[in-house]
């Protein structure tokens, strides 16, 4: 159980064995937290730099924790008060923070392949905590994190991601990860969002709620990014909220234990009725809590050695 | 690489009879079960800990609380670990506060282990005091670390490997000094 590797792009090139170690580090870290002191000294010295070029609350502040828990020093950026407005380009922005001397660097761009750019030019190793619509994989993580730890082992178990798939790069994260773990993948929304070519990323299209919920044993419902109404992509938040809105009356169609999850932050009464938000059948705080686990296992994994010592014996 | 076994150096009955000892001792400088908490080391450790929990509830017909700590989050050698460790479960049964805590572990060699094991117990509560016992004590020191009971000392060179053998996890009760050949 090792992670070869400097960095965490995506999901897509992660092995079965890699993600399960990193569920089970994730797990290890999940237990710290109900210590009398909720953080261990195993990054102490290490440095790690929180580069987001695009807002964010909850990735920024569940990074943030799992460094401070792993006892790294960090520094934070944002984009709003840097040189970037001065022009500044990704790559000599990125090379001036490494020529500080930073292990790490956790960036959040809104262009694809941001994150796998900066890998191939710096040598500090770089984790993607979102670049556009390509990946998002500790989401992806802590969503089957928080799968499995209700479902047990997630082979040929049903998974339905409802909502805007095609920009989404939490989707495309939850697919390449789930469907590495065995797991049988639907996603749902209107074919603007959902065009078939999804199909290739290896999930079942569905159009129609009812049926895609029918036999789920877990419904991931993405946040419906309201901006996009202008882009025609839906008509009205009432017209998506009656056709794809999940609701008590679509959870009465699903098998009685199926549960709900949202990787928020949520427009309640939209993507998911307010019911359902606080109801029994979600799980929407727990994948919090894990998120932070989650991203405290990769940190710890990535920083885990020199890729040239790996394969020695341990001590 | 290939371990190969040199000398058998204790075997079941003799591991038995040396924590049995060690838990007269623990009795004898404690005057009692008073405040004792045995924490093992994972993994090995935790069994050690067991036998002389049970030991000293045949000699006092009480038993002791026992539990578990893992010290891979507080290891001082990150960037050299390697191959990611596996991580076992820590599970403190009780709040160590004020209380003696016995640590427990296989083989005490460099002292690395113990100073981990001695944070991990700090983070949990603030104990009277900790003491350690070990099966083998084997040298080498790199840290000012001594244990308070000791199965048995055996002098050994760095080349040389101790290998202590539990039912639980190897089938077989048993300490081995050996080498690793190319």
């Amino acid at each position: 159980m090792t992670l070869r590797r400097k960095d965490l792009i995506g999901l897509e090139d992660l092995s079965r064995r890699e993600i399960l170690s990193i569920l089970d580090t994730a797990e290890a870290f999940r237990s710290v937290f109900d210590r009398p002191v909720r953080s261990v000294p195993i990054m102490r010295g290490k440095t790690v730099v929180n580069l987001f070029f695009e807002p964010s609350t909850r990735t920024r502040i569940s990074f943030e924790l799992a460094e401070k828990r792993l006892s790294a020093d960090i520094v934070n950026f944002s984009a709003s008060s840097s040189s970037l407005k001065k022009g500044e380009t990704l790559r000599d922005t990125a090379q001036n923070i490494e020529a500080m001397k930073v292990d790490m660097i956790v960036m959040r761009h809104s262009s694809p392949g941001a994150a796998a750019y900066l890998a191939n030019v710096l040598d500090a190793s770089v984790i993607n905590a979102g670049d556009g619509a390509h990946e998002h994989p500790t989401q992806g993580l802590l969503d089957i994190m928080t799968m499995r730890q209700r479902l047990g082992n997630l082979e040929g178990k049903k998974v339905t991601i409802i909502g805007d798939i095609s920009h989404s790069r939490v989707a495309r994260s939850n697919i390449y990860g789930l469907t590495t773990l065995g797991a049988e993948v639907t996603v749902c929304g209107p074919p603007t969002m959902v065009p078939g070519a999804m199909a290739k990323l290896g999930a079942r299209v569905e159009h129609d709620l009812k049926s895609a919920v029918a036999d789920a044993d877990v419904l991931n419902i993405l946040r419906i990014q309201l901006e996009r109404q202008s882009q025609m992509v839906f008509p009205s938040n009432r017209e998506y909220s009656l056709l794809f809105g999940v609701t008590e009356d679509v959870l009465r169609q699903t098998k009685p234990d199926c549960f709900v999850m949202h990787p928020g932050p949520m427009n309640r009464d939209v993507e998911i009725s307010s019911e359902v938000a606080d109801g029994p059948r979600q799980v929407i705080l727990d994948q919090v809590t894990n998120g932070v686990a989650a991203r405290m296992a990769v940190i710890y994994l990535l920083s885990g050695g020199d890729p040239g010592q790996l394969g020695a014996p341990a001590a | 690489m290939t371990f190969v076994e040199k000398t058998n150096i204790m075997n079941g009955k003799e591991v038995r009879r040396a924590m049995t000892r060690i838990a007269h001792e623990i009795l004898e400088a404690n005057k009692g079960t008073d405040d004792l908490v045995l924490l093992g080391i994972q993994r090995r450790g935790v069994p050690l800990a067991g036998m002389i929990v049970e030991a000293i509830e045949r000699v006092e017909g009480e038993k002791v609380p026992q539990g578990a700590i893992d010290i891979t989050f507080y290891r001082d050698d990150l960037s050299t670990i390697g191959p990611a460790p596996r991580i076992n479960e820590t599970n403190v049964p009780i709040d160590v506060a004020d209380k003696i805590v016995i640590l427990v572990d296989d083989v005490l060699y460099t002292g690395r282990t113990v100073r981990a094991a001695i944070d991990v117990i700090m983070d949990w509560g603030r104990p009277r005091a900790i003491r350690l016992a070990v099966l083998v004590d084997r040298g080498h020191r790199e840290l000012p670390i001594r244990p308070d009971f000791v199965g048995k000392n055996v002098p050994t060179s760095q080349r040389e490997i101790i290998k202590v053998r539990v039912t639980e996890f190897d089938g077989a009760e048993e300490v081995v000094v050996g080498e690793v050949h190319e």
